[in-house]
């Protein structure tokens, strides 16, 4: 009879036992056995620019949320949570509008299989308001969350019009950074990149340097953001950072036309550049694999 | 006579003196006319004037209003950047020393054409 690890201890009755795996590794079999349990995966959706009208672009502007929806809902396993990382709406000066259009994004998604779904602003949703609006349905721009041993950290980088963190945000994440661990498995979720992929065409945080200074002691941290509607990856020493794809318009990548402008629509290949993604947490290795979908649910 | 011993002295090194503040106030005066100085409005959703030609090695100052709202200039190729405030003349000082053209983008977010709120300094040899 074959007994794995895991029944092993459930037989043993074992609360938590530590093996001398090899010199100097010392391994808590309980908690290595937690872990994997805990592995979990989430989707991240993004840049869905709920509002936005421009048939050159994307002529099915008013279908292409329902379909990543419906696509999220087909997924055969359903995520632990889902996060929208911002620009949930397209811009409006018009108050009433801005409130129109966050209304009926938040009943799209509420179509969603998985309720555990969380929001954070983009500029287009917060950036004239510094976030008045988008609180009113989503409480607040930035907090944080534990999930089975992960800490996720959600900085608003837009809220303030100047695309910074700001001071007291700033204290604010250093504050809760100091309860840490520094092996503490780290997630962070931000609109902006935090560092200076682009700022000719605006893609930076102009303070995002200090965030990134004070996350830079902890051994395991990846951020995931959007803004760019693209996806693209950096290394900030072992920091990662992963842009995801939007879901309105793909925007063209750093520096390879004179003038940002969205990508045209492609006839021949709908809905190209757009799409969302699955993240797999593998919580013990502290690695997270990431995986492309197209708004249809295809797998990239 | 104990004062007359020291008049000679003194008148010169006074002339030396007036010389030495004259060269400077010149000289100052020859920098700012050399100075040039560019007047740009800032307005939902475009600059005034939006491309600007200026000399290499010649002292820039930009001269900047909003005539709405905040607004930024961001122009990372030259270095130079600066918050713009309606009601406020915000002048930013340098001396651009690379020819080329180079891309300047509002970086305060500011509306619905925000993002097409850009412009260029060619800097000319």
């Amino acid at each position: 009879m074959k007994i794995d690890r895991r029944e092993f201890l459930k037989l043993a009755g074992i609360g938590s036992v530590i093996f001398v795996a090899g010199p100097g590794i010392l391994l808590d079999v309980t908690e290595a056995a937690k872990s994997e349990k805990d592995d979990f995966f989430f989707v991240q959706l993004s840049d869905t620019h709920w509002g936005f009208a421009g048939p050159d672009v994307n002529p099915d502007a008013a279908g292409t949320l329902k379909k990543a929806v419906a696509a999220v809902n087909r997924l055969t396993k359903q995520p632990d949570f889902v996060m929208f990382t911002g620009d949930l709406t397209h811009v409006t000066e018009d108050e009433k509008e801005r409130r129109k259009r966050l209304s009926e994004f938040r009943s799209i998604v509420s179509e969603l299989k998985v309720k555990n779904v969380r929001f954070m602003p983009g500029e287009h949703d917060a950036g004239l308001d510094k976030g008045k609006a988008f609180k009113e349905f989503f409480e607040t721009t930035h907090y944080t969350f534990d999930h089975k041993g992960v800490h996720f950290i959600v900085l608003d980088n837009v809220s303030d019009p100047t695309s910074s963190i700001g001071e007291t945000q700033l204290a604010w994440l250093s504050g809760d950074l100091k309860r840490l661990d520094k092996g503490a498995r780290i997630v962070v979720f931000t609109h902006r990149p935090l560092f200076d992929l682009y700022p000719d065409w605006d893609w930076h945080t102009r303070d995002g340097s200090k965030a990134i200074d004070m996350l830079m002691p902890f051994l395991n941290v990846t951020v995931f953001y959007g803004h760019i509607h693209q996806e693209h990856h950096h290394e900030t020493g072992h920091i990662a950072h992963h842009a995801a794809k939007g879901l309105m318009y793909p925007l063209p990548a750093p520096d390879s036309v004179p003038k940002k402008q969205p990508v045209h629509w492609d006839n021949t290949a709908p809905y190209k550049g757009l799409g969302f993604r699955r993240i797999n947490a593998d919580v013990k290795k502290g690695n997270y694999d990431i995986a492309e979908f197209g708004v249809r649910g295809e797998r990239l | 006579m104990k004062t007359g011993k020291h008049v000679i002295p003194i008148l010169i090194l006074s002339i030396f003196l007036l010389v030495a503040i004259l060269h400077c106030i010149g000289g100052y005066a020859i920098a700012s006319e050399k100075e040039m100085v560019v007047q740009i409005t800032a307005k939902k959703f475009e600059y005034s004037p939006k491309d600007i030609k200026v000399k290499k090695n010649v002292p820039l100052v930009l001269e900047f209003t909003s005539l709405d709202r905040l607004h930024g200039f961001n122009c990372p190729g030259l270095g130079i950047r600066s918050d713009i405030f309606p009601g406020k003349t915000t002048r930013l000082r340098f001396i651009p020393s690379k020819a080329g053209t180079y891309p300047f983008h509002c970086d305060n977010f500011c509306g619905t054409g925000h993002e097409g709120m850009t412009g260029t300094i060619t800097v000319e040899d």
